[in-house]
């Protein structure tokens, strides 16, 4: 379990983070918390040349409540997104996640945006970031664009940032009152990923429903979030079961997963509009 | 000294001896760093090993290029199967009479076996090394399933070609290793044939491991000055490593010396000897430089010895009204690509015969087949003595299969069938004779314990709450009553590799009344600083904080077949007692002569010889130490010291009721443990506190390996469950409540009646886990079900009863 040589960067602001990355290409990769890159390192899955660690740039840190607006740094650890009671008032469903996520050890390290960017259909926050209808920001050589989390995920680690972009902050409008939010996942123990997760808004005639790690990507589906909407439970579990396509793993075949996919989203749902206004 | 104010009670109670909840002396170096296991040895010139691994199930090495490794500036050597030849150390003998390669001899048997081994400077360079070395592999076809390797025409071992005769009798075919037959077979098969009711089924013990939070390593070290080899290692048994690496390497055996220092849990992995520790040694043979091999987590997992993988084909048959009259067992054992399993000589399939559990079975039978596949080998006592677990495991599995045949309840169908308390010393039917019990008194108060009446009157309206759609959780109740069978053991049938297990103490009193004692034993965790001293502190009348314990240097510690198979209390306990007793005999010669009256007037008094008759004259134990040295005694030599080399003359039977109170999900297949109660009965009790704590990690690893733990395979061979991601092992979080209880029925032929406990809670925890899960469904019409009891198969179970509707 030791991983291959590499480069150690250590930038103290984006733009020479960027400048590192545009220097050696698909040779340098960026680390926030490390929980999913370099156990993929120590399996010689993941080789690179040249590490940029992001944790010295202040830029990427720090939670911004605004009125209608929350936004985090990148590098936001999911300790912090668990003890920040701003953001819990304002957006509880991120702290009843977070507080699912590994174990504390992991979590004082573990960031938001690592867990976003990293593409890996088993971390949870970005199924919840499609729930929560957010919007990533990016910098690269170009400049800086947003890409919402709807529209950021391609396949399993591979996602819209390009390979010279950093995935820098993330804004999340901050549901109304009234709108009901719940996260019900189940896992075999603690620190593994979902056998199956829901993510789930409700309220003021509006809903969202993302599920993770029952597809090679997260999963928000527009009908079962419309049909949630109009009161309708089983039509937005049918249509989540149409969008999700789980595979077998260890924690057991596609049959099951289709089955508890169902049964956590409408814990979640039932959570969610107990919750709602 | 000389206090005369304390009373008895608190003499007694100043010795921290048995019985006392002492706290472990050894918790105050691990808890501050202060630990010191084998990597944290650190050597001048020390170099690093690491195998390169065969990523095939079954395959032939065609041939290995080891050009690109040997390149790195760092690097110093790279051994294959062919270099290890001309030393006869290609293969090595296994503890089963078999023999094992070393490094990869033209083929491969299991994914991860050791095919070549990288010697380089650090770690880091070895593992760039690894990545380097080029294997050219030929597939074959892979055999995973024991049925079909006894069935195939594959013949995994071309080694043991045209040998009809195994280690342990005649084998059937290409891929069997060896048949063992116990009991009466014909009668077995009468009784069946009349029986009232006989209820049979196949009980699947699934493959696991042990999985110490330590992995297995080494730091081997030629002097090639004085000639003497170090070995530092994670040995469970040092003295017979030393033996056996003189035996294979042709080293004079008083030019090895072994140690094991601290170890981080055992739990049977650390019995064996791997290619790791022999390629560790010849590399430091050739290079004349230390050589530190330490595996990391998933080689644990993937190479080193695994823990049970039984099919146990049973049927047990009874009267109408539920005495049961016969037993009979068929096991199929997967022992992997080599039989590398850890049992005494003569017990292929260890001490599998205790399967007629606590239960007066007058006539039984057990045939146990073993057999080759490409998996890894091991077969290892996971926290238990010899297949102690398998064998309890289907007994308490076939007694519910019976009790549903008989629609009756498990808990009466136990009691009536137990083995009374008046049968003791109890002759079984598959040649054992159990020394102590009563479990009819365990039974009652288990079950008075958890209010067992009242759970199945709840079990009951929660199965109407189902029915009704008023829950969707479901209730189980497992009932698990155990009897071990522990302490190999007696010389005359338990050898290992010819070793004969018996073990020793040696203990030496210092002239200020302080002492030291040497054990051929080794903690790996169980706390033996602690209750050695404590043993010694009741016998001898010496503070326990007063006395030292080592153990685990064969240069200074007395020979012994060391810890494993909750032998440790029963053998080298037994030795301490025996050895202290010899110190007690000297140091009544002495304080007679002190007190100036004849041996036999003086009297132990707790901490003191007083005259008989006088008990304000008396001698200290501090002062007969001091007189010991300095003062010339008549007929006596100086000193006070002794040595005890303990052959138990039977084993002991610890025994157990252990019940778990469980909820599950039907929808999920999620489980939570409400309640588990413990009643331990290890005879004679030493320290409370530690057998507390035995008892919880013992039922935590039981926890682990009923509802979610194993080594699973694919069809290609491949290890799906290499790491802790898909290893269960519980956290804090996982792991629920646990009440302990006990009772003290003492051992009658050991020295203090102690008859051990480490590994009790896992041999008897996993029946309680497994039968709450198959309980809870059994108003649903379950028999049986196979661990592990993960949320899917819980959930398979459910599906397959049409509970989703």
């Amino acid at each position: 379990m030791i991983p291959a040589g590499f480069e150690y960067h250590r930038p103290g602001d984006i733009a020479s983070a960027i400048g590192i990355l545009q220097e050696h290409g698909d040779e340098a990769r960026v680390i926030a918390g490390g929980h999913s890159l370099i156990p993929m390192m120590k399996l010689r899955m993941a080789e690179m040349g040249h590490l940029v660690d992001l944790q010295a740039i202040e830029e990427l840190k720090g939670i911004e409540i605004g009125a209608g607006t929350v936004s985090l740094g990148a590098m936001v650890t999911q300790h912090e997104l668990i003890t920040h009671d701003g953001l819990a008032t304002a957006i509880p469903l991120i702290r009843e996640a977070a507080l699912q996520i590994a174990d504390p050890q992991v979590r004082y390290v573990g960031t938001v945006g690592g867990n976003v960017a990293n593409g890996d259909p088993g971390n949870d926050m970005p199924g919840l970031m499609q729930c929560l209808n957010a919007t990533f920001e990016l910098s690269g050589p170009d400049g800086r664009r947003s890409v919402a989390a709807r529209e950021f995920y391609e396949a399993a680690y591979f996602t819209a940032r390009d390979d010279e972009e950093i995935l820098t902050r993330i804004s999340i409008p901050v549901p109304g009152a009234g709108v009901g939010q719940a996260y019900e996942k189940q896992k075999r123990k603690i620190g593994d990923y979902a056998t199956a997760a829901a993510a789930v808004m409700v309220g003021n005639g509006h809903a969202s429903v993302a599920m993770t790690n029952l597809a090679d990507t997260p999963v928000w589906s527009e009908s079962a979030s419309n049909a949630l909407a109009d009161g309708d439970v089983s039509g937005c579990v049918a249509a989540m079961l149409d969008a999700i396509d789980p595979v077998a793993d260890n924690r057991g075949p596609v049959e099951f997963k289709k089955h508890v996919a169902a049964v956590m989203l409408r814990r979640a749902i039932e959570r969610a509009q107990s919750r709602a206004g | 000294m000389n206090d005369q104010t304390l009373t008895p009670e608190e003499r007694v109670a100043n010795l921290k001896g048995m019985g006392s909840s002492r706290k472990r002396v050894e918790d105050v170096r691990f808890t501050q760093g202060k630990g010191n296991y084998v990597d944290d040895i650190k050597m001048d010139g020390m170099l690093f090993g690491a195998f390169v691994r065969s990523p095939y199930a079954h395959a032939r090495v065609v041939s290995v290029n080891k050009e690109a490794a040997l390149a790195i500036p760092g690097v110093v050597a790279v051994l294959t199967a062919e270099d290890l030849a001309p030393l006869g150390l290609h293969w090595m003998p296994t503890l089963a009479g078999d023999k094992q390669m070393v490094l990869a001899d033209g083929k491969v048997l299991f994914q991860g076996q050791e095919v070549a081994y990288v010697v380089a400077e650090n770690r880091y360079i070895a593992a760039d090394a690894a990545e380097l070395v080029e294997v050219d592999y030929e597939e074959l076809p892979v055999l995973t399933n024991p049925f079909e390797a006894l069935k195939s025409d594959v013949v995994l071992r071309e080694d043991l070609a045209g040998q009809t005769e195994g280690a342990h009798g005649p084998r059937k075919h290409h891929n069997h290793i060896f048949t063992w037959e116990q009991g009466d077979k014909d009668a077995t098969e009468a009784v069946l044939s009349q029986a009232d009711v006989v209820a049979e089924e196949m009980v699947y013990y699934h493959r696991t491991h042990p999985c110490p939070l330590e992995t297995c390593g080494c730091v081997a070290s030629m002097d090639k000055v004085t000639g003497k080899l170090t070995l530092y290692g994670t040995f469970q048994a040092p003295h017979a490593i030393r033996t056996v690496v003189s035996l294979i390497s042709g080293l004079a055996e008083h030019n090895i010396r072994v140690i094991s220092p601290d170890i981080g849990g055992g739990f049977g992995n650390k019995v064996g000897a791997y290619a790791g520790y022999v390629c560790s040694v010849v590399a430091s043979i050739v290079t004349g430089q230390p050589v530190k091999w330490v595996e990391n987590r998933m080689e644990n997992l993937m190479s080193t010895a695994f823990a049970r993988d039984y099919w146990m084909q049973g049927k047990i048959a009874a009267t109408k009204d539920g005495k049961i009259t016969g037993l009979w067992c068929h096991t199929t054992a997967d022992h992997g690509g080599f039989d590398a399993c850890a049992d005494p000589t003569k017990f292929p399939a260890g001490f599998m015969n205790i399967c007629t559990g606590s239960y007066d079975i007058p006539t039984a039978y057990l045939a146990v087949d073993g057999v080759y596949t490409n998996k890894a080998p091991g077969g290892v006592a996971y926290r238990c003595s010899f297949r102690v677990t398998e064998a309890a495991y289907f007994i308490e599995r076939m007694i519910e299969v019976l009790a549903i045949k008989l629609n009756m309840d498990a808990a009466e169908l136990r009691r009536i069938n137990f083995i009374r308390k008046d049968q003791f010393p109890y002759q079984s039917a598959l040649g054992w004779e159990y020394d102590s019990g009563d479990y009819h008194t365990a039974w009652d108060k288990a079950l008075k314990a958890v209010d067992y009446e009242g759970l199945r009157a709840e079990q009951a309206q929660r199965v109407e709450d189902f029915k009704a759609g008023k829950t969707r959780k479901l209730l189980g109740i497992g009932l698990t009553h155990f009897t071990e069978i522990v302490g190999a053991g007696p010389v005359k049938n338990c050898d290992i590799l010819g070793l004969g297990m018996f073990d020793s103490c040696e203990i030496r009193i210092h002239p200020t009344g302080s002492a030291i004692a040497r054990l051929g034993t080794i903690s790996q965790g169980q706390g033996h600083a602690t209750t050695f001293a404590q043993i010694i502190a009741s016998e001898i009348g010496l503070p326990a904080d007063d006395i030292t314990l080592e153990e685990g240097d064969t240069d200074t510690a007395p020979y012994g077949l060391g810890t494993y198979g909750s032998r440790s209390t029963p053998v080298a306990g037994a030795a301490t007692a025996m050895a202290a007793r010899k110190i007690r005999a000297k140091a009544q010669m002495i304080a007679a002569y002190l007190l100036e009256v004849h041996d036999n007037d003086v009297e132990w008094d707790v901490d003191r010889f007083a005259v008989k008759g006088a008990p304000e004259r008396f001698k200290t134990m501090k002062e007969i130490a001091f007189a010991a040295y300095n003062q010339a005694i008549p007929g006596l030599e100086p000193g006070l010291e002794a040595v005890s080399y303990y052959d138990p003359p039977n084993m002991t039977y610890p025994f157990g009721a252990y019940i778990c109170v469980m909820e599950i999900d039907v929808d999920t297949g999620e489980w939570d443990v409400r309640q588990f109660y413990a009643l331990d009965d290890c005879g004679t009790r030493i320290n409370p506190m530690i057998i507390e704590g035995q008892v919880h990690g013992g039922v935590t690893e039981a926890l682990a390996i009923a509802m979610g733990q194993e080594i699973a395979y694919d069809e290609m061979g491949n290890v799906k469950t290499a790491t802790l991601m898909d290893f269960f092992l519980p956290t804090a979080w996982e792991t629920p409540n646990y009440t302990t209880d006990h009772t003290v029925t003492p051992s009658p032929h050991h020295p203090i009646g102690a008859k051990g406990v480490g590994e009790s809670p896992n041999v008897g925890g996993v029946p309680a886990f497994s039968n709450a899960v198959h309980d809870a469904f059994r108003p649903f019409g379950l028999v049986q079900s196979h661990m592990p009891h993960d949320h899917w198969r819980i959930w398979k179970i459910a599906n397959g009863l049409g509970m989703h509707g």
